[in-house]
């Protein structure tokens, strides 16, 4: 009845567009269209800004090893390799904890405490990435380099990604930073996905006999896969473009690194600390060239995860 | 036809509730504006009413906190009554020396403020830019060794061979060599640099090359390509870095460590003296200086890294301000705007040089104060000059 009326209203208003639906119609088209416009215009315009780099080093400007100012050699590959590095960290350490969040959120916790609790997590979404760098600076870095690095050296030491002499500002710090500003996204999207499942799925588990801990294994994760596996591509967004938290605690160096407790440097770092003096045309351009590359990694990135959510939307169809 | 009345009710019961909203709206932002009217004095203007100006210039990011107290000060002295001309306002951007370069030679900014001289080539880019000393720097070597007060001693040659990575410990021979009797800890050195593009940067590796062949010129510039150490952005970032890093050390303008209260090394000078970085010490490098360029000339090669003389403090730089000997190229230059320009530097190298010292500065020799005021004498709009 209620659908009927509103596709009646619809179909009248079209009938009888008067000049200011024409305005409106034309007005909401209009910002639709400009993003992507503005997309284009971005992707031309930072093309045009690196034209000089881009035909300097070309394709070798992705493998190139060396960022030198001096003797304006200019290569992508330490960046591109500390902003994977960093991410896939951040993921790690990240997803396990926001997914235990999710999980109590939607299925463990005691009403009076969901909604203060999911409040608190949404609000350190809502924190600026120049806090967490101040706060990585002088609170998390020298705790990371008095207690928590000795204490995984001590436990993993004997691999080489955990060897030398931690430092506090370097790639593992980054990374703890990095997840923990990603917890706040992954744990809302995926509580969302687990609020999505429906409650059939938890009585049908439960019916069978089911733990408690079965139940959400079989019941509710499974379905809601797709749903987790998106948060998780979102805060891999979040990581990979993080760029005032990740240049106050990486240590900056445009370099790679053996170890975790080394400085290195990511694509978006090393873009914010060089491009207030970065001399035009070559090294801006290498800058604007670097922040071509990230804009296409997050595509990628983006893409990647649609194609997956859509695979696991049709498995979890078809399982249904 | 349900829908009809209820959109009729609706439009009968939302007006009066929108006009009240529209009444508490137009109110709110009457008050908003009458306060901030009254605020910025456009109603009861306070005094008789003076013309006002505004100068902008963009730069260097060392000299910035001197500059921003000259602006504010610039305004009460041109503010007064007694004071002929217009109230001056004088914003300044602190964006770094090669975004001040870029702006004055696009002519976008109406000075500029850079930690190095102009190269040839920028130079040709912008002709008819003067070179205006006006204030001088200190690079410190600071670090934070629990066991160690302020003042250990470094020569150049083993600070370079810290920041190349070849002596990577406190007790490493080089540094106990200088520093007998001392109780140097046996751990690694963490070394810190700037990870931002700066005229600290230059200046610091400059004096490292002249120290310590290994050193070469690829290795000179506001961002080089560093053999160790963790990058950190800004004197502040450094200065933090080495604060909360234990066994750190970095190069950090004078002004930060002193403002820190941070431990600095003491460098030995050209005369072989061991030399703390001081206001008295940057200042006597800055009167070494002989022979200076012409305003117009050439500064590329001036520098007052490693001067002669018992008290200079060898990692010493002057920073300049930049400013067109002809205004009239910069087209929203006019005779008011001109004539606030040259008021300006004038009293910024005479009355503002007060000003140095409670903010770290060491005051202008008088020898650049008398090259300055040459300079200043020397700038002309449409062809008339500013200053007698």
């Amino acid at each position: 009845m209620h659908v009927f009326q509103t596709l009646r209203g619809r179909t009248r208003a079209r009938l009888r567009a008067t000049p200011r639906d024409l305005v409106f119609e034309g007005l909401s088209a209009f910002t639709a269209l400009s993003v992507v416009g503005l997309l284009v215009l971005i992707t031309v315009i930072l093309y045009l800004a690196a034209a000089e780099s881009i035909r300097t080093y070309g394709f070798g400007f992705l493998s190139g090893s060396v960022w030198d100012s001096v003797s304006q050699r200019f290569g992508a590959a330490p960046f591109i390799y500390g902003m994977l590095v960093t991410s896939a960290l951040a993921l790690l350490l990240g997803v396990p904890v926001s997914l235990g969040i999710a999980i109590f959120l939607s299925e463990l916790s005691p009403p009076w405490l969901r909604i203060p609790l999911t409040f608190i997590v949404e609000l350190l979404a809502a924190v600026p990435s120049v806090v967490y760098g101040l706060w990585g600076i002088f609170v998390l870095g020298p705790a990371m380099r008095v207690y928590i690095e000795p204490g995984v050296q001590a436990v993993l030491g004997f691999l080489p990604p955990f060897q030398g002499h931690p430092i506090g500002s370097d790639v593992f710090t980054a990374g703890v930073i990095l997840a923990i500003m990603i917890i706040p996204t992954i744990s809302a999207v995926s509580r969302e996905a687990l609020l999505a499942v429906p409650d059939s799925q938890r009585e049908a588990a439960l019916s069978l006999g089911a733990t408690r801990w079965e139940t959400t294994r079989l019941g509710v994760l499974r379905y809601a896969r797709a749903g987790i596996f998106g948060a998780a591509i979102l805060g891999l967004g979040r990581a990979v473009g993080e760029t005032m938290a990740v240049t106050m605690t990486i240590g900056n160096r445009a370099a790679f690194f053996g170890s975790l407790f080394e400085p290195g440097q990511t694509i978006a770092s090393q873009i914010a600390s060089r491009w207030l003096d970065a001399v035009p045309p070559l090294e801006l351009g290498a800058l604007i060239q670097l922040g071509l590359v990230l804009m296409l990694v997050s595509l990628f990135i983006n893409l990647f995860a649609r194609l997956m959510v859509g695979r696991f939307l049709r498995v979890g169809e078809g399982a249904e | 036809m349900a829908t009809t009345e209820e959109m009729e009710k609706l439009q009968r019961a939302r007006p009066g509730r929108g006009r009240l909203l529209i009444v508490v709206a137009v109110l709110v932002i009457a008050v908003a504006l009458i306060a901030v009217a009254v605020y910025a004095g456009w109603l009861f203007p306070s005094g008789s009413p003076k013309a006002k100006t505004a100068l902008n210039g963009a730069g260097a990011t060392f000299p910035c906190p001197l500059i921003t107290a000259w602006s504010s000060e610039f305004v009460n002295v041109t503010r007064a009554p007694t004071t002929p001309g217009p109230q001056v306002t004088v914003n300044y951007n602190c964006v770094g020396s090669g975004a001040g370069i870029t702006q004055i030679t696009s002519k976008t900014v109406d000075f500029a403020g850079t930690d190095a001289p102009l190269k040839s080539s920028e130079r040709s880019a912008a002709p008819g830019l003067l070179h205006i000393p006006e204030t001088i720097g200190a690079v410190t070597a600071s670090y934070s060794v629990v066991e160690l007060s302020t003042g250990i001693k470094l020569r150049g040659y083993t600070l370079a061979e810290i920041f190349r990575g070849t002596i990577t410990q406190w007790n490493s021979p080089n540094i106990s060599a200088d520093n007998t009797g001392i109780p140097l800890p046996a751990r690694a050195i963490q070394v810190v640099h700037r990870s931002d593009s700066s005229g600290t940067t230059f200046v610091f590796t400059s004096f490292l090359h002249l120290a310590n062949p290994w050193w070469n010129v690829s290795l000179v510039g506001k961002a080089i390509n560093w053999p160790v150490g963790i990058g950190a952005q800004g004197n502040a970032g450094v200065a933090g870095k080495i604060q909360t890093t234990p066994d750190a050390i970095g190069y950090v303008e004078l002004a930060y460590t002193v403002q820190n209260n941070m431990k600095v090394a003491q460098i030995k000078n050209h005369d072989g003296q061991w030399t703390t970085p001081t206001l008295a010490t940057t200042a006597a490098a800055a009167a070494a200086l002989t022979s200076p360029p012409s305003p117009g000339g050439d500064w590329a090669d001036v520098s007052i890294l490693d001067q002669p003389g018992a008290t200079s403090y060898p990692i010493a730089t002057l920073t300049y301000l930049l400013v067109y000997k002809e205004l009239n190229v910069l087209t929203t230059m006019d005779q008011t705007k001109a004539q606030a320009l040259v008021d300006f530097l004038w009293w910024a190298v005479h009355g503002g040089q007060d000003l140095s010292e409670a903010l770290t500065y060491p005051k202008l020799a008088a020898g650049l104060v008398t090259l300055d005021e040459g300079a200043i004498r020397s700038i002309t709009f449409n062809g008339q000059t500013l200053h007698s």
